[in-house]
């Protein structure tokens, strides 16, 4: 029935545009119509919502610019070096809680209530211990991404499929082994679930240390962008930074296999 | 319970034993940094020692009205969360309602809840300016998605029993949403409700901190311009105490609104 219907789909959709894409378009077009009629309007102060033409061309100076593409360098390697400690460390915290479970009822509650709370407070600490350099901005994604990563591995580890770890067993794998050959590819979905997150938080954490206290990277180009006033500027960087951030989160799920999950 | 946690439970082992290990580790570690900066082995004019953050705890209250900024985050928190209560439920049941609108909208919802929203906190404070809307723009803002997301949920996941119930006594559409489906959907809501919250709460002592405006975000803020280390770390901790406490009662309030298996 389902194969059905996905064939009936797929016909219809072979015959032109499906309702939801068009409805998608029509979506689009409103929310640019009336972008625009606001823009030209005059009931907000000038400039708060520039043209659409202004943005684009702000874009487009921006894409072409070789001083962007150096600052989202700089942001790109401290994410990716706060991703790369934040997510060994948590992963390694994660399989030792996962695997122990009096050491999981003893700590674990520590990291499920410190996991959510707002970790750009820790800013001012970051400072002191690591300078104003980047190595405070790694900091504060480091410590952001820890803690989706730790707490999924912990609970993908304890999701295992038993007899897989009996199995282990009773090869009498060592525990490297059992790490190696069991534990990491059966808790492929969660680590990388886990990755993910903390890719998001990392990047949160790192972009918004840099709003606050530096001089390069894409967090202090769009803090400068306000400070001078610049929207369709401040706009075209803020669009771009979503496209990118999504894209990213995209990418590591389908490298993950995270969509081939099946749902029932 | 799990059967594996039933199992322990029997047992009759002691189940204060884990905790109690825990927060025994964490009062050694305390007592070592204490240690540590005494000997001289760390600069207490990078980590001051633990004695003095508790000790600085109550001139947080006195000199430095932690309390009445505690109120003036928690409204900021209230009122978004008033607000993605409303927004976000009449949203996700009007895309529920439409099944065309769902298809089009529900991948961009999520989309939306993976976006770095905080960062265009530069944007509200050129449109709001520097004062509580903009950080209540941004709880409510990154509040939203979970909140639609499992509302959607939540009335589309509703038993066929309860609407061919609500059918056989001929209810009209308002009736069959507010007697059947919302009832139905309600614990499912509440749980996009706590994550919107959570969320909410973090970008409100986020924007807080990050425009130097508001409540307990100002006040770190504030201290550490001063350079006044033992009061920093001290309402850093009370930031996260405070956090904790709501978590914990958003997932009380969660349990007793779950339906008994």
């Amino acid at each position: 029935m389902a194969e059905t219907s996905r064939l009936s789909q797929t016909a219809a959709a072979s015959r032109g545009i499906s309702p939801v894409t068009l409805l998608r378009i029509a979506i689009i077009l409103a929310v640019l119509a009336a972008w625009e009629f606001l823009a030209h309007s005059g009931w907000l102060y000038r400039d708060v919502v520039p043209s659409l033409l202004s943005i684009g061309r702000a874009m487009s100076t921006l894409l072409t610019d070789r001083n962007y593409y150096f600052n989202l360098g700089v942001t790109a390697a401290e994410i990716g070096v706060a991703l790369a400690i934040g997510g060994s460390a948590g992963l390694v915290v994660g399989l030792i809680l996962g695997a122990n479970r009096f050491l999981s009822r003893a700590f674990e509650p520590y990291l499920y209530y410190l996991g959510p709370t707002p970790k750009i407070i820790f800013f001012p600490v970051m400072i002191m211990w690591f300078g104003v350099g980047p190595e405070s901005k790694v900091a504060l994604g480091t410590l952001s991404c820890f803690f989706p990563v730790a707490l999924n591995v912990a609970a993908g580890m304890r999701q295992i499929d038993k007899v897989l770890i009996r199995v282990g067993h009773s090869f009498r794998a060592s525990t490297w082994q059992m790490v190696q050959k069991i534990y990491l590819p059966a808790m492929r979905h969660p680590i990388i679930n886990g990755i993910r997150l903390g890719f998001g938080f990392a990047l949160i954490g790192t972009l918004l240390a840099e709003t606050k206290l530096s001089n390069k990277g894409i967090g202090f180009l769009i803090i400068q962008t306000y400070s001078i006033f610049d929207m369709p500027a401040m706009y075209a960087m803020l669009i771009v930074l979503f496209v990118l951030a999504i894209a990213a989160n995209a990418l590591i799920g389908k490298l993950g296999g995270l969509d081939s999950i099946k749902r029932n | 319970m799990t059967t594996a946690d039933t199992s322990i439970v029997t047992s009759g082992r002691d189940y204060s034993a884990p905790p109690l290990v825990g927060f025994g580790t964490f009062v050694a570690f305390l007592l070592a940094i204490e240690a540590v900066i005494r000997i001289g082995w760390l600069n207490r004019f990078i980590v001051p020692p633990p004695t003095d953050i508790i000790a600085s705890f109550g001139r947080l209250f006195t000199e430095e009205h932690i309390l009445y900024r505690f109120f003036f985050t928690a409204g900021e928190c209230f009122i978004a969360g008033v607000m993605v209560t409303i927004v976000g439920i009449a949203v996700g049941v009007v895309m529920q309602r439409y099944s065309l609108l769902q298809r089009a909208c529900e991948t961009w919802v999520a989309a939306f809840a993976s976006a770095p929203l905080v960062l265009t906190y530069p944007l509200f404070m050129v449109i709001f300016g520097r004062n509580a809307w903009t950080i209540i723009m941004m709880g409510f803002l990154s509040a939203l998605p979970p909140v639609i997301l499992k509302t959607i949920e939540g009335i589309s996941g509703t038993r066929k029993v309860l609407v061919n119930v609500g059918r056989s006594f001929k209810l009209t559409a308002t009736q069959q949403f507010w007697k059947i489906l919302f009832p139905a959907a309600l614990p499912t809501i509440f749980v996009g409700i706590r994550l919107g919250l959570i969320f909410a709460l973090i970008n409100v002592v986020g924007t807080e901190f990050l425009i130097n405006f508001g409540g307990l975000g100002q006040l770190i803020n504030d201290l550490a311009e001063r350079y006044d280390l033992a009061g920093t770390y001290a309402a850093i901790c009370f930031v996260i105490l405070v956090s904790v406490l709501f978590f914990m009662g958003l997932e009380k309030a969660e349990r007793w609104l779950r339906p008994v298996a």
